[in-house]
């Protein structure tokens, strides 16, 4: 079967997207790299990533952008896997479940820090709605800048809701590859719907939550407009970060600076994904 | 069967508490955009409207140059998923198949170029396209959303075909199918509900993406380009009503791709 | 001026942000060749409001007649790394003609992206552009950048609610920092709620605040008396402002949405970022100047101003654009739509929205106070203005939000200010009078 095209087969596949992908995005994207350790003057430098280190917002920005990855990604993975096992049941309904639970695919991040905003806002829909039901009689400041916990609760839940979509689509994609056959076995040697979830679905469904873990780290590590909508100028992100020092303070060469900083983040991330959940050899094909 | 009774009622109590979860911030973003905009600002918010205005969607719909945006943002979309599932599906169905050297290494760079903020690199980008005369073009916004999904699609489609059982392809071909057309008869249909995750995924991106869409575009503009990008400085009640403009047309769109994938369900 | 009993001169006196004599008699544009030419782009930092781009489309640009014009307006980074980006490319690109800040401009002349319109100045000299404004559009050079297009200024707002608990004694039309801590404070001591904001959010204005308002009327300057004692003075009243402040201010870029809901009762900001409760509460809400310091009651002048980039694709389109928009009845039309200010001289309707009406007379008692004093946006901080803004607000933060000890934070935060000024070869602007080499933080 190993015949030459079979070996230069792969090669020729991957091609296409390689071209293209360096000629829009690696191309400009190693411009941009040049930035970060060009002066402004030209010539060749650290001081960028010093200013970053430096900076009053980088030792906070490093925390927050861990503490959200490891507060939110893991909740989004339960909760788009619980979904798709639901839906995965195929109850009566399941269709007009499944495209409820993906209609937040469709809100962008502006509009959900907005949105959410306007929930968790001092005169928001949750105080509204505390105040009519007479549980409170004064607005709760869940948004106060001393009130840590109050803002991440709001982060993670506001995060959570937007994205998990994005989650569930892919897991469902990997279900439905998972033929009937291993459900039934399972029932028929009496394990119950938690045990047969932990021992037959998970191991089968490992390719797919290894592409969503990896998914929504990298979003995670991206996104910002949510947190700079709940916690405004409290809580820094890397990506806010690299975003202001890009549109609000100008300097692309700082910026750059925190852009390579979260490349190589995410890139140790994917690297930890890949080799804990890696394809085990007699998976790929020869 | 009470057991099974109880069975079912946890399966739909939580399918529906999920399903509440889900809507609630939907139904508080439409009555927002439908309440008139001198109670926009009204405390307790009843959370059943007591009245009830068009005044500020229909701004939306007047509004010069967003109607022609949804067209853009659609045909956008389209070329999007097109260029991105012709480019990706290939490479993904490499790296299911096929153990080559620096296949991890092809992985973690694809990736990689989804791991830069699209900000920083929107300069050179602006740049090379306006050289290239490719600006303000709806293709060369696709082409950049291209870009920035067809990491996703390679990763999805490769966890898609490691799951299509290889041995049904050998299988095929030793029936005497080439490696093209086993590809093409056995693998790709059963790959298809997996490849439209893809294509719904490669949709939401476009659909949503605001900085290549402004940066590279000043007349044929997208619907975030449009509308979204000034959203957080507008008025509160435009706010709502635009988010929910901006929510319609990819309720509907989801609506329409949801087909894809439960009619392949259970075909197995 | 300071009777303010006519309404007709105070909204003369709000025309004059900049205190220039000025005339009340408009002489009309010279209105310029119609130029059916090549359709352009007008984009601008301004107006991103959705409400206020279609307020420019369909009526302020309605009257033009020249070249099909699309205005497109963004945040303002988009805009300019826009114009930068056609700049670098060269050649005939779409954008015309842009309309953006007086500090925006800095870093685009370094980059050389625009023709020198001193011919279409010099056409406008009839119509009384205050000559400091012109002087400003020549941002450090002898060419003429931009033509100045409209102005605006930061006031303050008060809810009625307020006016109860306002100190004894104290004017809320002529009130001191000193009486707006109190006022603050006796509303907390008497509702238990902290009603006074910041506009902190990332999108916030809070260092415009801080450079053009706190600083100079503590100290009289902003960067020579950076870490003087009077600062201190001023930082130790901010944190006491502070904790009769909403804490929720971090997430508010504009306050005219807390002032509007009731979460907060008092507030500074921009006359954009101000307008919208003016005009939907008139009857609720005062706007009043913002307060005096020991050294004056300053406040910040801000000019949006109109230049032709050197790859416009209609310069001649975009000169009978300029030519629309500096005409009495369109500068008065911007006015009466989008809240800004004209530069050019005119005689105000007597009709105007009531929110309006209101933006105006405290605009001109702000303009008329016998202790005003006017600074302008930074200047000459070039592609270096968003640093110091960040070295501003990020003195702020750690003072007031993080509690740092005010003597180290404003070392340390004044070290990052001396080399963006040496650096650049920044020389001393505005309150801080004129030096001859860098400017120094003392």
């Amino acid at each position: 079967m190993r015949t030459r095209t079979e070996q230069f087969l792969p090669f020729a596949l991957l091609l296409p997207s390689i071209g293209f992908l360096s000629l829009l995005i690696v191309i400009p994207m190693v411009q941009a790299l040049l930035l970060a350790v060009m002066a402004e003057g030209g010539g060749f430098t650290l001081e960028n990533f010093q200013r970053m280190v430096a900076d009053v917002n980088f030792s906070d920005a490093w925390r927050n952008t861990l503490l959200l990855l490891i507060l939110i990604v893991p909740l989004q993975i339960v909760l788009a896997l619980a979904m798709a096992l639901l839906i995965n049941s195929r109850f009566r309904g399941h269709g007009l479940f499944l495209y409820i639970y993906a209609i937040p695919l469709a809100i962008s991040d502006l509009a959900a820090g907005i949105l959410w905003l306007a929930v968790f806002t001092e005169r928001g829909y949750l105080n509204s709605t505390l105040q009519s039901a007479g549980v409170i009689d004064q607005p709760i400041l869940f948004l106060s800048f001393d009130n840590l916990a109050g803002i991440l609760t709001a982060i993670v839940i506001a995060e959570a809701w937007r994205a998990t979509a994005i989650v569930l689509v892919i897991l469902i994609a990997g279900l439905q590859l998972i033929p009937r056959d291993y459900f039934e076995a399972a029932d028929l040697f009496g394990a119950n719907r938690l045990r047969r979830t932990v021992h037959v679905v998970l191991p089968l469904l490992r390719p797919s939550l290894q592409s969503a873990l990896i998914i929504r780290t990298i979003f995670a590590f991206q996104t910002f407009a949510v947190v700079f909508a709940l916690a405004g100028r409290n809580m820094p992100v890397l990506a806010g970060e690299a975003y202001t020092w890009y549109a609000t303070n100008r300097n692309e060469h700082v910026a750059a600076a925190y852009a390579v900083l979260l490349l190589g983040l995410t890139i140790v991330a994917t690297v930890v994904y890949l080799r804990v959940l890696g394809l085990r050899e007699a998976e790929v094909q020869r | 069967m009470n057991a099974r009774v109880l069975d079912r009622s946890l399966l739909y109590g939580s399918a529906i508490f999920l399903a509440i979860w889900v809507l609630v911030p939907f139904y508080l973003i439409a009555i927002s955009a439908f309440t008139p905009q001198a109670k926009i600002f009204d405390y307790p918010k009843p959370l059943v409207p007591t009245s009830f205005s068009t005044e500020t969607m229909q701004f939306f719909l007047e509004a010069r140059g967003v109607l022609p945006s949804v067209l853009n943002s659609l045909l956008v979309a389209a070329f999007t998923i097109v260029f991105g599932l012709a480019l990706g599906t290939p490479a993904g169905y490499a790296l299911a198949r096929f153990r080559f050297r620096g296949r991890e290494a092809f992985q973690v760079i694809v990736l990689a170029t989804k791991m830069f903020p699209i900000a920083i690199l929107s300069i050179p980008l602006a740049v090379t396209f306006l050289q290239l005369g490719l600006y303000d073009n709806l293709v060369s916004v696709a082409l950049v959303h291209t870009a920035m999904a067809l990491p996703f699609i390679v990763l999805v489609t490769s966890g898609v075909f490691v799951a299509v059982s290889h041995e049904l392809e050998e299988a095929a071909q030793t029936l005497g199918c080439s490696r093209w057309g086993a590809f093409l008869r056995v693998a790709l249909p059963l790959a298809l509900p997996g490849l439209a995750a893809a294509a719904i995924f490669t949709f939401v991106i476009s659909w949503n993406e605001v900085f290549a869409a402004t940066i590279l575009t000043l007349r044929t503009r997208t619907l975030p380009a449009q509308v979204l990008a000034s959203l957080s400085t507008s008025p509160l009640a435009f706010k709502f009503a635009g988010g929910l403009f901006m929510v319609l047309p990819a309720i509907a769109f989801i609506f329409l791709i949801r087909k894809y994938l439960m009619n392949l369900w259970g075909s197995r | 001026m300071r009777g303010m009993s006519s309404r007709a001169s105070a909204l003369v006196a709000a025309a004059a942000i900049l205190v220039t004599a000025c005339s009340t008699t408009g002489t009309p544009a010279g209105g310029g060749a119609v130029d059916q030419g090549k359709p352009f782009v007008f984009a601008s930092t301004q107006f991103s409001p959705v409400t206020e781009q279609e307020n420019m489309r369909k009526k302020i640009l309605a009257a033009y007649q020249g070249a099909s014009v699309d205005f497109i307006t963004d945040q303002s980074a988009v805009i300019l790394n826009r114009i930068s980006a056609e700049a670098k490319a060269g050649g005939e690109q779409q954008i015309g003609l842009v309309g953006i800040e007086n500090g925006e401009f800095a870093a685009l002349v370094a980059a050389g992206a625009f023709d020198d319109i001193t011919k279409i100045a010099d056409k406008h000299k009839d119509q009384k552009i205050p000559q400091d404004m012109l002087t400003l559009g020549k941002v450090g050079g002898s060419a003429q950048v931009y033509i100045p297009w409209m102005q605006a200024t930061y006031f303050m707002v008060a809810s009625k609610q307020a006016l109860q608990y306002l100190p004894t004694g104290a004017d809320v039309n002529a009130l001191t920092y000193t009486q707006l801590v109190a006022w603050a404070k006796n509303i907390t001591d008497k509702t238990g709620q902290k009603k006074f904001g910041f506009p902190l959010a990332t999108d916030g204005l809070i260092h415009r605040l801080i450079q053009g308002y706190f600083y100079p009327s503590y100290t009289g300057g902003l960067v020579t008396t950076y870490k003087s004692a009077d600062a201190v003075t001023m930082w130790n009243d901010m944190k006491e402002l502070w904790k009769y402040s909403n804490p929720q201010s971090t997430t508010y870029s504009k306050l005219s949405e807390p002032l509007q809901s009731g979460e907060i009762w008092l507030g500074i900001d921009h006359v954009a970022r101000l307008i919208d409760v003016l005009k939907a509460k008139p009857d609720d809400f005062v706007a009043v100047p913002a307060p005096a310091g020991p050294k004056g009651r300053y406040y910040m002048s801000v000019v949006i101003g109109l230049g032709v980039p050197k790859s416009s694709p209609n310069k001649a389109g975009a000169e009978a654009l300029i030519d629309h928009l500096l005409k009495p009845e369109t500068q008065i039309l911007t006015l009466r739509e989008n809240s800004f200010f004209p530069v050019v001289s005119v005689t105000m309707p007597s009709d105007l929205n009531k929110g309006l009406q209101l933006e105006a007379d405290a605009v001109a008692k702000q303009a008329s106070a016998k202790d005003a004093k006017v600074v302008p946006l930074p200047v000459g901080l070039g592609a270096k203005g968003g640093e110091f803004n960040k070295a501003i607000t990020d003195t702020f933060v750690r003072i007031v939000l993080k509690n740092e000890a005010v003597p180290t934070v404003l070392d340390e935060q004044g070290a990052i200010i001396q080399k963006i000024m040496t650096d650049g070869s920044v020389k001393c602007w505005g309150p801080d009078g004129s030096s001859s080499g860098p400017c120094q933080v003392k």
